[in-house]
């Protein structure tokens, strides 16, 4: 399949239009979906209608943008006008945003066509799109495995080949996690690059909206488009957007990446084997690997599970019956409120508000959310020193090649594992990707992970592309 | 008694606090709402800076240090308020630590005036009225995310007068901020009064707050009856409980509505979609420039203008400042007018009717006050001058032309003074002796003689010069 960046070059010179390639993500997500159940909602219409004027605007000599006329996957929590939003919630049953997430806004202006809302995990808690209430989906490489969650539809989407590009949202992982087990690029930007507004909400302070593809310069090309400051949103950076794809090519001449040890101890022989050949492979391309240990990091996951669901319980208290979505009557309004957020919530996330409002109340708030806090400030610094001795770092995606179905639902806790090597990165606020490189059990992609200080996109972008280049890709 | 309060306002701003929507009281129900007020997913809060330029006006205005400060998250479930969590100040307030002096020179400390967003309003249709038992409610968002800044005082308030005038100086501070329209029957301001009893000497006592009450008549009878209700309950052997209490108008008195330990636990934490605020040096600079005179200042100004001032042209002062009129003042004052006269004016006939000072120029005023002082109209013609221009508007000299208020010329005044005096001599005799209370006598039946076209002043020079 053609990349994002070679459909643009063709739709834009003429050799293909953008109806044309739109027909074709149909025609290759009618030939899966039932199957690996990775879109809940098609916009053919509306899709349509932006790729014929992608067309009309070409025929008529307009340079349309850098994503002419490609098809790309959005994530269902992520706003669109007119459009079911779901979450993967039956709390938003039923439920037709009256405005567009800033995202899809660049993302049309820039000539992309949003093609539909892709399965999650329920408001993207969870890493393998099993708490979705509308089923799991299965990873295109191995329909008995999981995708990874929780924006397991968009990688789906893009590793089944249906469309070269999607969008998902990363809080503790859930972008870098499923690109790892579908063999993909998937980036969690610096906290404040790309703007939230429309982004429906589980943890404010650690969502970023990122993108998922097949190479890194489509990464780079789409994570350009969607970011840049957004006055609609408070915590977005004010600066100017950051020139990334240009410096795909940099490469790592010079540069010192950290092998950090809490980044891939714990983790199966095949994916720690990956991520010592990676950093043969850097070394190869001309950079130093420096070992490191950053301890603070065994914290990450305790503080993300308390800040996370404390974040959360008062995110989603807002589905409440009373003014958009489910709403199951009662007696009275109280009542009114209890029944629907219990009829309306998946078991994850009310585990999530009970654990955050627990951690929240009062009497507990020192202990817990007080204390994650300061764990969080102490990662922060710790990332710091970190970042004094090497420029980037590195380690595994995830622990393990993508898992069976059922495999981690018994118990909570073996599934929170599987995020213990991305969730530190969102505390910190900084950026971090994965790119695949090598494989493990049964031939299924490992993931390594690239981190960077804030506004390191550039240089991870590069990095990715030296491994992309050494797996001669 | 003591008496702490917290004060609600509603800040005069063109949109909401964190969206574009416009903050405007009386609209058709949710005409002014967005997916931001609307508490929709996906939507985010972006702070307006004019409300904080307002918060800031109002603690520079009640002496208080401005600071970084933050924004938290209030949680409750609750169908007025749109994201089941309330945007609101919490331990880091932009405003603290400053104090605010009553008219009679009493000193009370502001703790802190910190910002929050209002609740939508909620209409329950059946059943009492009240959320519980009602048929069913409707929910107007339009007020959802009006800005507020909650404005605490020190436990310093020691009488139910105290608490009147707190409020009503305060709400003069408010409108000369420009931060508020100081419309009470329109709720841009509510007051909750925090009430307790003890013996002169002794520590606090435990507090009961009293919540909601929106005209200055209500905050006195409630801390009133609040005050009694515990000092009966203590003399009787029993304790006050800490609780929230509710003010019903109409039967007047206080009932329970929530105890202490019901009190929800809000969960407060720092509200992630919002960054801290720290307003630079060079912006509360520009802010603290444009500040107007605060009444306290109005009040001495105007005092000054008047020599030898009677407390009760000083009582007179604090209406013309408390209804903003001492531009009628001044302007009499500039043209080297009584400004006595203007005050008592002021606070009396405009005073009375300040609905339709639309009609009544400055101009008209400052002449009709000139009428005044030269004698050319008496004190009631004045008076009815004014209630005329105050109605209708128009030229002072023409409305009193129009109602006969000719000046009676010196020699005929002369005269019948000279003839009352002959037909009353005993009370011309006490008058001689001293009684000069009499003088109203004879202006009486002056007055009574010419159908009140006689000036008071003029008689009673007639009477001395007859002494």
């Amino acid at each position: 399949m053609k990349s994002a960046v070679e459909i643009a070059k063709d739709v834009q010179s003429g050799a293909t239009t953008a109806s044309a390639e739109l027909a074709k993500a149909y025609d290759a997500i009618r030939a899966r979906n039932e199957e690996l159940n990775v879109f809940l909602h098609l916009d053919v219409e509306g899709a349509e209608k932006i790729a014929a004027d992608v067309d009309a605007r070409v025929a008529r000599g307009e340079n349309v943008g850098p994503l002419a006329g490609v098809p790309i996957a959005i994530k269902d929590n992520l706003c669109q006008i007119g459009i079911p939003t779901t979450c993967s919630s039956k709390i938003l049953d039923g439920w037709k945003p009256p405005y567009n997430a800033t995202v899809i806004d660049r993302l049309v202006a820039a000539g992309a066509v949003p093609v539909g809302k892709t399965n999650l995990d329920e408001f993207a808690m969870g890493s393998s799109t099993e708490n979705s209430a509308f089923g799991p989906t299965r990873n295109p490489l191995d329909p008995s495995r999981v995708p990874g969650g929780s924006s397991g539809g968009s990688a789906a989407a893009v590793a089944a080949d249906m469309t070269p590009l999607s969008l998902g949202s990363d809080t503790g992982g859930s972008i870098r996690q499923p690109a790892a087990l579908c063999g993909l690029v998937g980036m969690k930007p610096t906290y404040g690059l790309v703007s939230r507004y429309g982004l429906i909400a589980f943890a404010s302070s650690l969502d970023q909206i990122g993108p998922f593809s097949k190479t890194v310069l489509d990464s780079a090309v789409l994570l350009e488009t969607i970011a840049g400051y957004d006055p609609m949103d408070s915590t977005s950076l004010n600066e100017p957007a950051p020139s990334l794809s240009a410096h795909v090519n940099d490469g790592v001449a010079g540069k010192r990446i950290g092998l950090v040890k809490e980044l891939y101890e714990g983790a199966d022989e095949s994916v720690v084997a990956s991520v010592m050949a990676a950093c043969e492979a850097l070394k190869a391309a001309g950079a130093t690997i420096v070992e490191l240990s950053i301890p603070e990091l065994q914290l990450g996951l305790s503080a993300y599970y308390l800040i996370a669901p404390a974040e959360a319980s008062s995110n989603l208290a807002r589905f409440d019956g009373v003014r958009f979505g489910l709403r199951v009557d009662a007696d009275d309004v109280t009542a009114m409120m209890e029944a629907t957020r219990t009829a309306g919530f998946g078991a994850e996330v009310k585990r999530r508000i009970m654990l955050g409002t627990y951690a929240l109340s009062a009497g507990y708030f020192d202990a817990y959310y007080g204390q994650a806090l300061k764990v969080r400030t102490l990662l922060i610094n710790a990332f710091k020193k970190a970042y004094e001795q090497a420029d980037l770092l590195i380690g595994a995606t995830t622990p393990s090649v993508a898992f069976k179905f059922g495999e981690k639902t018994d118990n909570p806790m073996t599934m929170y594992l599987n995020d213990v090597f991305t969730i530190p990165t969102n505390l910190a606020g900084d950026p971090a990707l994965s790119v695949p490189f090598g494989t493990g059990e049964e031939n299924l992609p490992i993931g390594i992970q690239l981190l960077g200080p804030g506004r390191s996109e550039a240089q991870l972008f590069a990095a990715a592309r030296a491994l992309e280049s050494a797996d001669g890709r | 008694m003591v008496v702490g309060m917290e004060v609600h306002t509603e800040l005069l701003t063109k949109s909401k606090l964190f969206c574009g929507c416009a903050n405007h009281f009386g609209s058709e129900p949710n005409t002014n709402v967005c997916p931001v007020c609307l508490g929709l997913p996906g939507s985010l809060p972006v702070l307006n800076e004019d409300a904080v330029e307002l918060a800031m006006r109002i603690g520079m205005a009640l002496h208080c240090t401005i600071a970084p400060s933050t924004f938290h998250r209030k949680n409750y479930f609750y169908p007025d308020q749109s994201k089941d969590y309330q945007i609101s100040q919490y331990d880091l307030p932009i405003n603290s630590g400053g104090y605010l002096d009553l008219p009679d020179g009493t000193r009370i400390s502001i703790e802190r005036a910190h910002m929050e967003e209002d609740t939508g309003k909620s209409t329950h249709i059946g059943g009492s009225g009240r959320l519980a038992g009602a048929d069913r409610s409707l929910v107007d968002y339009n007020r959802c995310g009006v800005p507020l800044v909650e404005i605490v005082s020190g436990p310093d308030i020691r009488s139910s007068e105290q608490a009147r005038a707190y409020a009503a100086e305060l709400r003069g501070i408010l409108i000369a901020t420009g931060a508020s329209d100081g419309r009470l029957e329109e709720g841009s301001m509510r007051f909750d009064a925090n009430v307790s009893v003890r013996r002169t000497g002794e520590p606090f006592g435990t507090r009961c707050e009293i919540k909601n009450l929106n005209s200055l008549r209500s905050l006195q009878r409630a801390i009133d009856y609040e005050a009694l209700r515990q000092i009966e309950l203590i003399e009787e052997g029993g304790t006050v409980r800490q609780e929230t209490r509710h003010w019903d108008e109409g039967r007047g008195e206080t009932s329970t509505l929530r105890v202490k330990e019901d009190a929800e636990d809000y969960r407060y934490f720092r509200e992630p979609d919002l960054v801290d605020l720290a307003p630079s040096q060079e912006w509360q600079d520009r802010v603290r420039a444009a500040l107007p005179a605060m009444p306290a200042q109005r009040r001495s100004d105007l005092e000054a203008r008047i020599a030898n001032i009677t407390p009760a042209q000083k009582d007179a002062v604090v209406v013309v400042i408390d209804l903003g009129l001492e531009n009628f003042v001044n302007a009499v004052a500039d043209a080297g007018g009584d400004v006595a006269i203007a005050v008592s004016r002021c606070a009396n006939e405009l005073a009375a009717n300040v609905e339709a000072l639309g009609n009544l120029t400055v101009d008209a005023f400052v002449a009709t006050i000139a009428m005044e002082a030269g004698g050319e109209l008496s004190a009631t013609q004045s008076k009815q001058v004014l209630a005329e221009l105050l109605t209708s508007g128009g030229d002072p000299r023409s409305i009193a032309a129009a109602k006969g208020f000719e000046q009676l010329s010196a020699d005929t005044m002369g005269s019948m003074v000279a003839e009352l005096i002959e037909k009353h001599p005993d009370e011309w005799q006490r008058y001689k002796d001293g009684d000069d209370k009499l003088s109203g006598f004879f202006v009486g039946l002056a007055m009574k003689q010419t159908q009140g076209k006689a000036n008071g002043k003029v008689v009673i020079a007639e009477l001395q010069a007859r002494k």
